[in-house]
C-alpha cells in the first residue's frame, strides 16, 4: 500500500494515488448519443459563454461523494450542467423535473 | 515569472476550499521547474463565475517519485509531473 | 471509501439511463429559453464526432520523417498542426513530448479526465475511470505492465498529470524495420494508446488505429 499524505484532506475527485486493488478495466464503449449531447450542449454554452469549463469541473466536484463515485463519467457533467445552471438562474429548481413530468 | 527553470519548488502544503488544480498528493512535495508556460486565467475564480483575471503564471514541476510516495514501486529515476500555478509554489529551502 | 476500476455504467432503465431522457429534456429546455441555440448544439457534436487519433498519427508520422518537423512539433504543436492543415482548436494548448530509447512518457489526468481531444478523439473509458487516475501517478510501471508495456530498467519513466491548460500528446519512438515505409503506411502504425503513451508502436499489419 502506498502512502500518501493523509492529513491532506482530499475531495472526491482528487485521485492520484487512492487506494485501488482491482485491474484497470479497458473495456470500452462507443459514447451514446445522450452522451454526445450532453458533451456539445457543455460545448455549445461554453462558446456562448454561459457556462465555462473551471464551473464545469466546480459542478462535478460539488457532488456528494458517493454519487460522484456510483455516478457515469456523462451522468457526471449533466449533474454539473443542472447545479451550475441552477445557481446562475437559467434553470429554475424543479424546472427540470416538472418538464419530465416528474 | 518568478521562477526559473532548474529552481527548486515546493508544492503548498495548504487545504483550499473550492475548486483548484493543485492535487493533493504533491501538495507539500519538492519539486523542480521544468518549464514555465505562459499565464492562463485563474481556474480558481473562473469555476464561480469570475473572469479568472489577473491571469496567473503556470509551470511545469518536476517531482522524484521515490519523493512523492512512500513505498514507490519503480526506478530512482521516475518522475512525475504536474503543470502548477504560481501562487501554489514556495522557493524550497 | 468504496472502490471503483471503472466509472460506472449509467443507471438504466430500458435501453437508456435516465440521465438520456433528463438531457434532451434540458436542451429542449435551454433552446426554448434561447438560451442556447439547437445548431450550435448540432455543430459541436458534428466536431466531436469528427475527431480521431488519426490527426495525431499524422503528426506522429511527419515527425518521424522529417527531424526538422519534429523540432517544430516539439517547439509549438499548435503551429505544427495548422501546418498540416490540421484543427488543433484555439485551446486548450496541446504540447507535444517525445519518448527516447532513454525516456518514456505517459499521461493522465487525476483530477477529471483532460485529454487532447482535437487531435486524438474521444478518450477511452479506462483513461477517464478512478483506478487509471489513481494509479497512473503512483504506480505507472504495474499501470504500462498490465497493458503490456515493459520498459527496460534504464528506462526514465515520466509521468504528465494534466491538471492545467496543458494537454500533452506523446509521440512514440518508430518501430524498427520501417525504413522503407511511407508517412501513410507509417501513420497507421500509430495508435490512440501509444499517444497516451501506454502502447508502443510496432511494424505490423497496421490494425485499425484505436
Amino acid at each position: 500500500m502506498l502512502g500518501y499524505d493523509r492529513q491532506m484532506e482530499r475531495a472526491v475527485h482528487d485521485r492520484g494515488g487512492w487506494p485501488v486493488d482491482a485491474a484497470i478495466d479497458r473495456s470500452e464503449h462507443e459514447l451514446a448519443d445522450w452522451e454526445l449531447l450532453t458533451d456539445a450542449l457543455v460545448g455549445a454554452l461554453n462558446r456562448e459563454g454561459v457556462m465555462n469549463v473551471d464551473e464545469l469541473r466546480r459542478g462535478i466536484e460539488s457532488m456528494p461523494p458517493d454519487e460522484y463515485e456510483r455516478a457515469s463519467y456523462y451522468e457526471r457533467w449533466l449533474y454539473s450542467l443542472e447545479t451550475v445552471l441552477t445557481e446562475k438562474g437559467m434553470l429554475e429548481p424543479g424546472e427540470l423535473d416538472r418538464r419530465l413530468g416528474g | 515569472m518568478r521562477y526559473r527553470v532548474g529552481e527548486r519548488v515546493r508544492v503548498a502544503a495548504r487545504a483550499h476550499e473550492g475548486h483548484h488544480r493543485t492535487p493533493g498528493y504533491l501538495k507539500g512535495k519538492t519539486g523542480t521547474i521544468e518549464r514555465a508556460h505562459a499565464s492562463f486565467p485563474n481556474p480558481e475564480t473562473r469555476a464561480y463565475g469570475g473572469d479568472g483575471l489577473p491571469e496567473q503564471p503556470l509551470y511545469l514541476v518536476g517531482f522524484v517519485q521515490r519523493d512523492v510516495w512512500y513505498g514507490y514501486q519503480g526506478r530512482a529515476s521516475d518522475r512525475i509531473y504536474a503543470d502548477v500555478f504560481e501562487h501554489w509554489l514556495e522557493e524550497a529551502q | 471509501m468504496s472502490e471503483h476500476d471503472h466509472d460506472h455504467p449509467p443507471i438504466t432503465d430500458g435501453d437508456e439511463p435516465a440521465a438520456a431522457a433528463r438531457v434532451r429534456a434540458l436542451e429542449e429546455l435551454l433552446v426554448a429559453k434561447g438560451t442556447v441555440r439547437r445548431e450550435d448544439v448540432r455543430q459541436m457534436i458534428d466536431w466531436l464526432v469528427s475527431r480521431s487519433p488519426a490527426d495525431g498519427a499524422r503528426l506522429v508520422a511527419r515527425a518521424w520523417i522529417d527531424p526538422e518537423f519534429k523540432e517544430r512539433l516539439l517547439g509549438d504543436a499548435r503551429a505544427a498542426a495548422l501546418e498540416l492543415g490540421l484543427e488543433p482548436g484555439p485551446s486548450p494548448v496541446v504540447m507535444a513530448v517525445e519518448n527516447t530509447p532513454a525516456v518514456h512518457h505517459m499521461v493522465v489526468c487525476t483530477l477529471c479526465s483532460c485529454y487532447p481531444r482535437a487531435l486524438l478523439g474521444p478518450p477511452p473509458d479506462w483513461y477517464k475511470s478512478l483506478s487509471y487516475r489513481s494509479r497512473a501517478v503512483s504506480d505507472p510501471r504495474g499501470v504500462l505492465s498490465e497493458f503490456g508495456v515493459e520498459l527496460n530498467d534504464n528506462v526514465e519513466l515520466r509521468v504528465l498529470d494534466s491538471t492545467a491548460d496543458i494537454r500533452y500528446l506523446v509521440i512514440p519512438i518508430r518501430p524498427a524495420g520501417t525504413q522503407e515505409m511511407n508517412e501513410e503506411q507509417l501513420a497507421a502504425l500509430v495508435t490512440r494508446d501509444a499517444m497516451i503513451g501506454l502502447a508502443q508502436p510496432v511494424a505490423t499489419t497496421p490494425a485499425p488505429v484505436h
